[in-house]
């Protein structure tokens, strides 16, 4: 593979290099194309891998199993060439080889779609695929010949994305296939996908499967890393390999296996699917929307007409695509967007438009999207994050002086009660996983013993044990009394944990559902906005 | 004094006035567009300037002049994206230790060099385009201009095409919006950076000659006079974008040679108020341009590989 000028210096392979280069000729299928064999890597007072072998043939999806923790990402990263293994050796088509940096592995023939999307979203698709590429026409971009080169490629495989759009303008299954086909352009032969599900909605996930199978069937070595999703390992994946705590604990034939046993593997103890719920005992109205309307951040509508109500000790859960107004949704209940027309109305008193503090006040809790940039500050520790809204309050507010040891005290509390895995309480957020991450900001929300409780996409992209947590602590809450909101692209979350379910397609609610009632494919109708259901309210 | 003539003075002053600023704002825009936040531009400036008169005063050879501003520039750029990128110290704090540095330090060496006397080196003359220069109003306005003149509109149109035509470019424009997009595929964050805040060094070491070899024919503390800075407002007036810089310093330098001609026509106006209009005029302009975020995403940030 061509690099420009900036690029790396050239790959060190430990033998010769085969005439024609050294990815000459594909794969045969079944051919173990990448080999790992026994490979160790530490880091200060942890050993991440340890002792691990991994194979993958052409045509084959080898999926890795893991919770966060586990290792996936260190091995991954030690695949992709961004890590150097402390012992253990890689083979690539039999050969051994040494990869200093990703451009080794892309030159091997390994390409990788990371799960925090690495495109840049002013530019175009186009762009962003030819980055750091030779050129044909020297140092002139050839855009033209890409576009069709991409054109090609998303044919082939129904990668369907238009090459002139803006990153920007993309939804995130969109960005996926640009990952996707930026690492297929490379000519990549194994493709290690990071998480590929955590991010797509339903339908998204079917096609993203159907694509995987094509790649596979072209003859590419498809990895993907899973912490959660597994019935869609299941049906993908040829074989499994699942870690725990830096160790191989089994490596299993999908066609054998089943769901729970995977999860057994991966948790070390078994997990239950289904949720225990008690019957609910609503009360009176606490949280009330009212013909709410607002507008997205590019100007356009994205509520149009929204009403509804919660009682106490109730789930509304709110399913939808991801991007019909969910997160505009949560954001004007919780005063960081303005309505430009309706009401939001806490246990009858008006607070539409209110500064946050003061809806905070009015008994509000908010679990946004986006954990590290809205709900927490990564640079802050642990104990500074969980007063980040009651600092100016007693207990931890004496006068202008904000008292440390209350501060700990309740930090440490915290810490305990919402087993957040962390050194100490001054450990900065920056080192928490995603699971402690949502963890603390839970912790932080609960404390405050709010009567009304937003959650948006609460356990996204969490692994089994944080996920349970999270949903034990919310039925919880609403046990004790409190009306959640729960925003989530999960529909199989939305459908176990709600008492009442509200579809939201293109900023309107197609209708209100007793959960009881609800079934997968009348819900599924009305994300598409299919159906509109006469207004329901329990 | 007819219209033809008023023309012609005003917009050959504008295109003198705007040539220093529009080299070092291209030169920003190019550190800018990489991630790297120069603040230090005044200061390179002003040493440049220093350097490339008492070159020029002992060899009596404005080319070497020249190359001793270059070179000036280059040399603290280098120590600013040191700073920035492998130190990854605050950018801002490094830019304006380097302006502060610069202001200073060519005073006292200027004073401790030459003493209390005010030396003069020879003007360096422009040179007419044949043919060209004859076209009336345009001809003496545009074509009868100093080299470095030319350089810096020729550098407005290589600098577009470059950041948008090529594959160098895109690297660029990548490495300051996200820059870890660029390592996954194998680009070196930190050689693009230093590169690029050197590119920008070394155009504000030509202005800071231009100063002192074209303009002023001599040195003097100070004699920037915030021209650094007006890069700097000039860059986020232009987009991140050549052209945009190209008319913000053009809009800059016909200001200043209206102003300079308002003084010089007896109308009474207080000479400081004159002073002051082209700065005001570019402040006003911001405002009103530079409402809309176009930054680029990274700039200021420094790289640390894993970091969410």
């Amino acid at each position: 593979m061509n690099h420009d000028f900036w690029a790396v210096e050239k790959l060190t392979l430990t033998s010769q290099t085969p005439e024609g280069g050294f990815y000459a000729g594909r794969a045969k299928p079944g051919e173990t194309v990448i080999e790992m064999r026994g490979i160790t890597k530490r880091f200060p007072g942890v050993v991440a891998n340890d002792d691990i072998d991994f194979d993958v043939k052409a045509g084959e999806i080898h999926a890795l199993l893991g919770e966060n923790g586990a290792g996936k990402t260190t091995l991954m990263n030690i695949m992709y060439g961004l890590l150097q293994p402390d012992e253990g050796e890689i083979y690539v088509r039999g050969r051994k080889v040494v990869m200093r940096s990703p451009k080794d592995a892309i030159a091997l023939g390994i390409g990788m779609v990371h799960q925090h999307f690495m495109l840049v979203e002013p530019h175009t698709v186009t762009e962003n695929v030819i980055l750091g590429l030779k050129s044909p026409k020297g140092i002139l971009l050839d855009l033209e010949g890409a576009k069709r080169r991409i054109e090609e490629l998303s044919k082939k495989y129904g990668l369907k994305v238009d090459p002139d759009a803006k990153i920007w303008q993309l939804s995130v299954g969109e960005r996926q296939r640009v990952e996707i086909i930026k690492a297929l352009y490379r000519g990549a032969q194994i493709l290690i996908l990071d998480e590929p599900t955590a991010v797509l909605t339903p339908p998204e996930v079917k096609e993203l499967m159907a694509i995987i199978r094509r790649m596979a069937e072209q003859g590419h070595a498809v990895v993907p890393f899973i912490t959660h999703k597994l019935p869609e390992v299941m049906a993908i994946s040829d074989r499994v390999t699942i870690l725990r705590r830096g160790k191989v604990v089994a490596r299993i034939r999908t066609k054998d296996a089943r769901e729970s046993e995977l999860a057994r593997h991966m948790v070390g103890r078994e997990v239950l699917f289904t949720i225990e719920k008690n019957p609910a005992k609503p009360g009176r109205v606490v949280l009330e929307v009212r013909n709410l309307k607002a507008l997205s951040d590019r100007g356009l509508p994205a509520l149009k007409n929204v009403s509804f109500s919660i009682r106490e000790g109730e789930i509304l859960g709110v399913a939808g695509v991801a991007g019909n107004g969910q997160r505009e949704l949560a954001e004007v209940i919780a005063g960081l967007r303005r309505a430009v027309a309706g009401r939001v109305l806490i246990d009858g008193r008006d607070v539409t438009n209110l500064p946050p503090r003061e809806i905070i006040k009015q008994g509000l809790g908010h679990i946004p999207e986006d954990r590290m940039g809205m709900g927490l500050i990564l640079d802050f520790s642990i104990a500074e994050n969980a007063i980040l809204e009651t600092h100016s309050s007693p207990p931890f507010a004496r006068g202008w002086f904000i008292d440390p040891q209350e501060v700990g005290k309740h930090a440490e509390r915290l810490i305990k009660e919402f087993n957040i895995m962390a050194p100490s309480k001054d450990t900065l957020a920056n080192h928490l996983s995603g699971g402690n991450l949502q963890r603390l900001i839970l912790a932080r929300e609960l404390s405050r013993e709010p009567k009304v409780l937003v959650a948006n996409q609460p356990t996204r992209g969490l692994d089994v044990g944080a996920t349970e947590f999270i949903r034990r602590k919310l039925l919880e809450q609403r046990d004790r009394g409190v009306a959640i909101l729960l925003i989530s692209e999960d529909l199989d979350e939305v459908m176990s944990m709600s008492d009442r379910i509200a579809v939201l397609y293109e900023g309107e609610i197609m209708g209100i559902l007793p959960a009881e009632k609800a079934k997968v494919e009348e819900v599924g109708m009305m994300m598409a906005g299919a159906r509109r259901q006469t207004e329901f309210e329990a | 004094m007819s219209l033809e003539v008023f023309l012609t003075g005003l917009i050959a002053a504008g295109f003198r006035i705007a040539t220093p600023i529009l080299l070092a704002a291209l030169g920003e825009t190019f550190a800018e567009r990489s991630g790297i936040l120069n603040l230090g531009i005044e200061g390179m400036m002003i040493m440049s300037a220093f350097t490339s008169f008492s070159v020029t005063y002992d060899t009596g050879n404005p080319t070497l002049g020249l190359l001793a501003g270059l070179i000036t520039g280059g040399v603290m750029a280098f120590i600013h994206a040191f700073m920035s990128i492998t130190i990854k110290v605050d950018q801002i704090v490094s830019g304006l230790a380097l302006t502060i540095l610069g202001l200073a330090l060519s005073t006292f060496l200027f004073i401790s060099y030459f003493k209390r006397t005010q030396p003069a080196v020879e003007i360096w003359e422009p040179t007419a385009i044949p043919v060209l220069s004859q076209i009336p109003i345009i001809g003496p306005a545009l074509f009868q201009q100093h080299v470095i003149t030319y350089f810096a509109i020729i550098l407005f149109i290589v600098s577009t095409w470059f950041l948008f035509g090529t594959t160098w470019g895109l690297t660029i424009r990548t490495v300051g919006e996200n820059p870890a997009a660029a390592d996954t595929v194998g680009i070196r964050v930190e050689r693009v950076r230093y590169l690029c805040t050197i590119f920008g060094g070394l155009m504000a070491g030509i202005a800071g000659a231009y100063l002192t070899l074209v303009v002023f024919n001599s040195f003097f503390g100070g004699m920037t006079a915030g021209r650094g800075w007006i890069a700097i407002a000039v860059v986020i007036f232009g987009r991140w974008t050549p052209s945009w810089v190209f008319g913000g310093a053009l809009f800059f330098g016909l200001v200043d040679s209206f102003q300079l001609r308002l003084q010089a026509s007896g109308i009474p106006i207080s000479p400081q108020f004159s002073l002051m209009i082209p700065y005001l005029f570019t402040l006003i302009a911001l405002i009103i341009v530079g409402r809309k975020r176009y930054a680029p995403a990274a700039l200021c940030i420094p790289y640390r590989r894993g970091e969410r």
